[in-house]
C-alpha cells in the first residue's frame, strides 16, 4: 500500500465512522484488508483502494471500513465490569423498575460477545420476559456472526467460565453455538452511531465500550450526547475500563473502571423537567 | 519475596508438558511434571501443588481417576485443578467438574486461554 492509498483509506474511516486511525497502521491496514481483496477478487490491496477510489459503491466502502475497524472483543471482557453489573448494577435497576422489563443496549457490539455475556447475566437474575437486549453495530459482517452465534474453540476458552460454557452453548463441529434460548434474548440491529439514535428508544442500561477513544472528538462529543439522551434518568452507562472520555457531571463513577452512573443532582432536575 | 507457587503440569506427552510448563513458568509459577496420574499423585503426597494442569487420558491411571484420589488426601482439596485435555464432549466436561475440577481447558490450547481459566479461578 502507498502512503496515499493509506491516506485514503483513514480518510474513509474518519468520514464514514468518525474513527480516527493513530499512529502506524500500514501495516494492521493491509493485513485487514486482505480478505477484503481476495472476496472481491482484486489482485492485491492496493489494487482493491484503487477500485474504490474510481468507484466508491457504499456497500465496498462499508466492507473496507468494517474490515479496518475490527475490534478485539471477548466474552466477559473485563471481569471487574460484569461482576458489578451482576451483583449491584442489574439488580438495583431491576427494582426500582416494579415489574417493567429493564431495556439494555450493548452499542458496538461487534460480533455478540459482550451482549451475549449481559445475556448471561439477566438469565441469571431474571426471567426471560422482564429484559429486553440490543446489540447494535454498523458492520453487517459482525452482526451476522453475531445472530449466528457461533464462535470458535478459541473464542469460547477466553473469558468464558466453563460452567456458563456448558449452561449456555452447545458444541457444533469444532465450534460451540449459543444456546437458542440465550439467542432468543438478544435482538441485533444494524446501526451507526453516528446515526440517529432516538428510533431505539430508552434504555435502563446502555454498553459503549472501546469505542469514544478512536472517534474524532466532534464524533465523540455527539455520541455522547445522544447516548446521554437515550439513557434513562436513573440509567447506568458503561465505557471501556481504560477508556478516558470526559462525561458531564451528570455522570459519576460507579463501582468498577467504566461504569458511570447519573449522579443524583442530576435524577431530581430530570424529575422536576 | 515469598515462595512461588507451584503447578504441576500432568500429560503423558513429553511435548505438551514442555509447552504447558513454558506458559505457566512465564505466569510466575514454579512448573513441575508428572507422566501419568500415579506419578501426580506421589508428588501430592509429598508436596500439594497449588495449581495442576491435568490431562485426562494417560496410562497408568488417567486424570479423572487421579483427580478422585486427589481430593480424597489430606489437604487434596487445596489444588486448584485445571483439567486441559482433548475431550470436548458436554456431558464428560460435567463430569469432571462433578469430581472436583475447578476449571476446563480443551485442547488445543495457547497462553492466553490458560491466562484466561487462571485468571477465572483466581490463581492469577
Amino acid at each position: 500500500m502507498t502512503s496515499d492509498d493509506l491516506a485514503y483509506v483513514a480518510e474513509l474511516v474518519r468520514h464514514h465512522a468518525g474513527v480516527v486511525l493513530k499512529g502506524d497502521k500500514a501495516f494492521f491496514i493491509e493485513t485487514r484488508l486482505g480478505p477484503v481483496a481476495r472476496r472481491e477478487k482484486a489482485p492485491g490491496v492496493s489494487a482493491l483502494v484503487d477500485q474504490v477510489r474510481r468507484n466508491p459503491a457504499p456497500d465496498l466502502v462499508k466492507a473496507l471500513v468494517e474490515a479496518t475497524l475490527m475490534q478485539e472483543t471477548g466474552f466477559f471482557r473485563d471481569r471487574a465490569v460484569f461482576r458489578t453489573l451482576k451483583q449491584s448494577v442489574m439488580p438495583q435497576l431491576s427494582s426500582r423498575r416494579e415489574g417493567r422489563g429493564l431495556r439494555i443496549l450493548s452499542a458496538g457490539c461487534a460480533t455478540g460477545q459482550e451482549t451475549y455475556s449481559v445475556a448471561m447475566l439477566a438469565a441469571d437474575l431474571f426471567p426471560a420476559s422482564a429484559v429486553e437486549i440490543i446489540g447494535v453495530d454498523f458492520a453487517p459482517r459482525s452482526l451476522e456472526k453475531a445472530k449466528a452465534g457461533l464462535y470458535t474453540h478459541f473464542e469460547v476458552q477466553r473469558g468464558l467460565p466453563i460452567r456458563r460454557l456448558l449452561a449456555h452453548f452447545e458444541p457444533v463441529d469444532d465450534n460451540w453455538r449459543v444456546a437458542s434460548s440465550l439467542r432468543q434474548a438478544v435482538k441485533w440491529g444494524e446501526f451507526n452511531l453516528l446515526g440517529d439514535m432516538r428510533p431505539l428508544g430508552v434504555f435502563d442500561l446502555i454498553l459503549c465500550r472501546n469505542v469514544l477513544h478512536s472517534l474524532t472528538p466532534e464524533a465523540a462529543s455527539r455520541l455522547l450526547d445522544m447516548l446521554d439522551n437515550a439513557l434513562a434518568p436513573d440509567g447506568v452507562l458503561v465505557i471501556g475500563a481504560r477508556e478516558e472520555a470526559i462525561l458531564s457531571p451528570a455522570f459519576s463513577a460507579g463501582d468498577a473502571d467504566g461504569v458511570w452512573m447519573r449522579n443524583p443532582a442530576f435524577q431530581r432536575e430530570a424529575v422536576l423537567v | 519475596m515469598s515462595e512461588p507457587r507451584t503447578c504441576l503440569v500432568v500429560d503423558d506427552s513429553r511435548v505438551m508438558r514442555k509447552v504447558a510448563l513454558r506458559i505457566v513458568e512465564q505466569l510466575n509459577f514454579e512448573g513441575v511434571e508428572a507422566c501419568d496420574g500415579l506419578e501426580a499423585l506421589t508428588y501430592c503426597r509429598a508436596a500439594m501443588p497449588d495449581a495442576i494442569l491435568l490431562d485426562w487420558g494417560m496410562p497408568v491411571m488417567d486424570g479423572l481417576e487421579f483427580l478422585r484420589q486427589l481430593r480424597k488426601e489430606p489437604g487434596g482439596q487445596k489444588p486448584v485443578v485445571v483439567f486441559c485435555t482433548a475431550e470436548t464432549n458436554p456431558a464428560k466436561i460435567r463430569t469432571a467438574l462433578d469430581f472436583g475440577a475447578n476449571e476446563y481447558i480443551m485442547k488445543p490450547f495457547d497462553g492466553d486461554i490458560i491466562a484466561s481459566k487462571f485468571e477465572e479461578v483466581g490463581l492469577i
